[in-house]
């Protein structure tokens, strides 16, 4: 009786697990038979000869298939959505202007919930929709996970915003932002330069790639530079409401300035309790601060001085930037921040690069990413992160940082 | 006098426990290989599928390991994601100071081995203390591990140079590692640059490994002694079975076999961090979740189960932002089907039903 029960349910477990298989059988295949009508080899086009009339239709249509990879849920999705939606929505102007070298674009975005492992699924899946050039992922160690695997494929990869350094430690991957080190570097450069302080405390956040790595290179370039570092104090991501350990080392130190390579979120935390030590150094922070107004129940007058370097404010008064804001608002709501920016740049830098090597998207992935290699080091983008945006061939961009200064609640730039 | 009595509880030949044969766990393994590597060869799987196998595989691993745990021995665990997290870290720094210098083969070899000895350690010294006692410390005492294990990794700066090896609990520059000197555990930026020497047939043997070390643990006199103080403490220490060392022997195999899931994580994927995502007490409960879900002391469900529940939720990508929400209405539902007690009588009800048409058809 028992053990016929246990046949039953193992019998219905199968059929489930076979049902699945099949489903998915299906779209591999469909995934094949995209993929062999532009690829040239011809081992793969025989293999999806069975579906050969799929094959005939995606070649008919003959569209660039990028795919983007970022957090879509949970706790970095502010992140991932940005660089999601503003690839999609650079996708859409560039359709509509005429392609890239004529061809229209597809963008195709997949989740990684921030998880290096799901990343890799998404980057799998994307590739059997028959992606041939990717942006993204949207953060570090995701970035550095996948490159692994595109580099396997030789697939073109530009990420617009994993900073760590090895996210382009292979030759077909390239960036949009800063690297970590760039940052650190150029904010302990800037305010040495500009003599805002000789005494500097830091607040990072050592469970976090961009932090930390920011916080080593600073405190090197400071030490070069004859500034003093007073303390250095760490929280976690599992430990980030109350800073006032932190703020107090900082404060017996002598601090005049305190250096906050972290995110807007905990940053309006230390801003609120430094309030109410009655303690007032300068702020100093990166990119990650951007988006320090909008955080809700904010006194946004406690920023009031806040130095950051970023490249890109959303206020900024040029025809491109109010361009985006007005149509990424118009398309997501909200205002776009720092990530969207990048993905942004990304798309048109594909663009400048595919019309640069005339790169058709009949071309097999593994010549489009030859092709963009030695493109990619040719091209000059005016974009929203920076003026004339050039890339080296290790994949690094060559890009101006601009320090703003918060001023009446809003961004001026600090020259 | 216990040996005898141990001896007169062997059955007469070698049957499963719960109605199960061993034999039939391997050939469902490896009847699922043959399919899924014939799939593979055949390019009718989707390369994201193919993603999925190695971790797939090594979930149900810990799981295996964990049911040995928490089935046979009836200690509950909630810190298996801490022993995956020292065979991955083990392992990985090992194959980053030996790539190049052995031959890759070996080297992954070696690194297996001291990814599960590491955790066989920690198991060890984890239970020393704990397993003495009775009641829910295990519980306790493993999730405060698992948790304290992703810290102290966190905070664990790790380089080697010419001078040998550097360690720092406070941050990279605090190593004085010299220019070429190269990183080994970069806090919690963790471990970057492990070789990728996992695949979907190195974790198949694995997986017969640990199946085979948990069924036949289960059928030989050391598995009765340990079932036997699951069942009643009393009992078994009134006949003369060392509680204390039958206890550590179970969970010490349970730990090894989660440093052994540990190890295929790390060399699966070349960046290696030990954040709450992938070794948190989240993870430990999922873990705990395959288990339960796939029966309680049944080794061959606790696969099947984590195979399932790993692979639901990616191959319902197709449904965004809803896969979320089904996957935990499916949790439900097979929770319910496999053990509420009205679900079970209907499960029955329709068995006897089945077995009734059969025999008429006969």
């Amino acid at each position: 009786m028992k053990k016929t029960s246990r046949v039953i349910s193992a019998v219905m477990v199968s059929a489930m697990a076979v049902s699945m298989l099949a489903g998915c059988g299906n779209s591999g295949a469909s995934g094949a038979a995209s993929g062999a009508a532009t690829s040239t080899d011809a081992a793969a086009a025989s293999s999806a000869a069975g579906s050969a009339d799929t094959a005939a239709a995606a070649a008919s249509g003959k569209t660039f298939k990028i795919g983007a990879i970022g957090p879509l849920t949970g706790g970095a999705a502010a992140y991932g959505n940005a660089v999601c939606n503003a690839a999609v929505l650079a996708a859409k102007e560039i359709n509509a202007n005429g392609g890239m070298n004529g061809y229209q674009v597809e963008v195709k975005t997949e989740d990684d919930e921030l998880d290096n492992q799901k990343s890799v699924n998404a980057y799998n899946t994307l590739k059997d929709w028959g992606m041939q050039m990717l942006v993204g992922p949207t953060t570090s160690a995701c970035s550095i996970a996948v490159s692994e695997y595109t580099k396997d494929d030789n697939m073109f990869q530009i990420t617009p915003s994993g900073s760590a350094v090895d996210c382009v430690k292979y030759d077909n991957v390239f960036r949009v932002c800063f690297s970590d080190p760039a940052q650190g570097t150029a904010s302990a450069d800037y305010i040495a330069d500009h003599k805002l302080a000789t005494k500097i405390g830091i607040i990072y956040d050592s469970s976090d790639v961009y932090s930390s790595g920011i916080t080593q290179n600073f405190v090197t370039e400071a030490q070069a530079k004859g500034l003093t570092v007073v303390s250095q104090e760490a929280f976690t991501a599992d430990n980030k409401t109350d800073f006032s350990v932190q703020l107090q080392k900082a404060k017996d130190g002598g601090a005049d300035l305190v250096f906050l390579p972290i995110y807007y979120t905990e940053a309006s935390l230390i801003l609120q309790q430094a309030n109410t030590m009655g303690y007032k150094p300068t702020f100093f922070g990166c990119d990650g601060l951007d988006g320090i107004l909008s955080v809700d129940n904010f006194d946004t007058s406690l920023a009031e001085g806040v130095m950051l370097l970023t490249p890109f404010a959303a206020d900024a008064d040029d025809d491109l930037t109010k361009n985006f804001v007005a149509a990424y608002n118009k398309d997501y709501g909200g205002t776009p921040n720092q990530f969207a920016a990048d993905s942004y740049d990304a798309m048109y830098a594909i663009k400048a690069a595919v019309e640069k090597a005339n790169i058709t998207p009949d071309m097999s992935v593994s010549d489009i990413c030859e092709a963009m290699k030695t493109a990619m080091t040719q091209i000059t983008v005016d974009g929203l992160t920076s003026k004339g945006m050039t890339w080296q061939a290790s994949g690094e961009p060559n890009k101006q940082p601009k320090a703003v200064v918060i001023k009446n609640g809003a961004y001026v730039s600090a020259e | 006098m216990t040996d005898k009595i141990l001896k007169a509880m062997t059955p007469k030949r070698k049957t499963a426990v719960n109605g199960k044969s061993p034999a039939m766990t391997y050939f469902v393994v490896l009847a699922a290989y043959a399919v899924l590597e014939l799939c593979i060869k055949t390019g009718i799987m989707s390369s994201h599928l193919q993603g999925l196998l190695v971790p797939m595989v090594y979930y149900a691993i810990v799981a295996v390991g964990l049911n040995i745990c928490v089935g046979i021995l009836g200690e509950l665990s909630l810190g298996h994601a801490g022993f995956m997290c020292i065979g991955a870290f083990g392992s990985a720094v090992f194959s980053l100071l030996t790539d190049g210098v052995l031959p890759d083969g070996l080297r992954f070899l070696l690194a297996f081995l001291v990814g599960v000895a590491l955790a066989t350690l920690f198991g060890f010294l984890i239970g020393i203390p704990v397993l003495r006692l009775n009641g829910d410390y295990l519980a306790i005492v493993t999730l405060a591990f698992g948790e304290i294990i992703k810290n102290l990794l966190n905070a664990l700066y790790l380089g080697i140079d010419e001078n040998g090896l550097h360690a720092s609990l406070s941050n990279q520059m605090a190593l004085g590692l010299s220019p070429d000197g190269k990183m080994l555990i970069n806090g919690a930026m963790g471990v970057s640059g492990t070789p990728h020497d996992a695949n979907f047939t190195i974790s198949m043997v694995v997986l017969l490994i640990a199946l085979f070390l948990a069924q036949n643990l289960v059928h030989s006199k050391h598995g009765r002694a340990i079932m036997a103080i699951r069942d009643n403490r009393i009992a078994a220490e009134s006949i003369g079975i060392n509680i204390v060392r039958y206890k550590m022997q179970a969970f010490t195999i349970s730990a090894a076999i989660a440093g052994a899931a540990g190890v295929l994580f790390s060399h699966n994927i070349s960046t290696l961090q030990a954040s709450s995502q992938y070794f948190g007490y989240n993870v430990s409960i999922m873990i705990l979740v395959y288990v339960v879900l796939g029966g309680i002391g049944n080794l061959r469900g606790s696969v099947i189960a984590a195979s399932i529940l790993y692979l639901l939720p990616e191959l319902l990508r197709g449904l965004n932002k809803y896969r979320m929400l089904i996957y935990s209405i499916v949790l439900i539902v097979v929770m319910i089907f496999n053990w509420a007690p009205a679900a079970i009588a209907w499960r029955e009800n329709l068995a006897a039903k089945f077995k009734a048409a059969r025999k008429e058809n006969v």
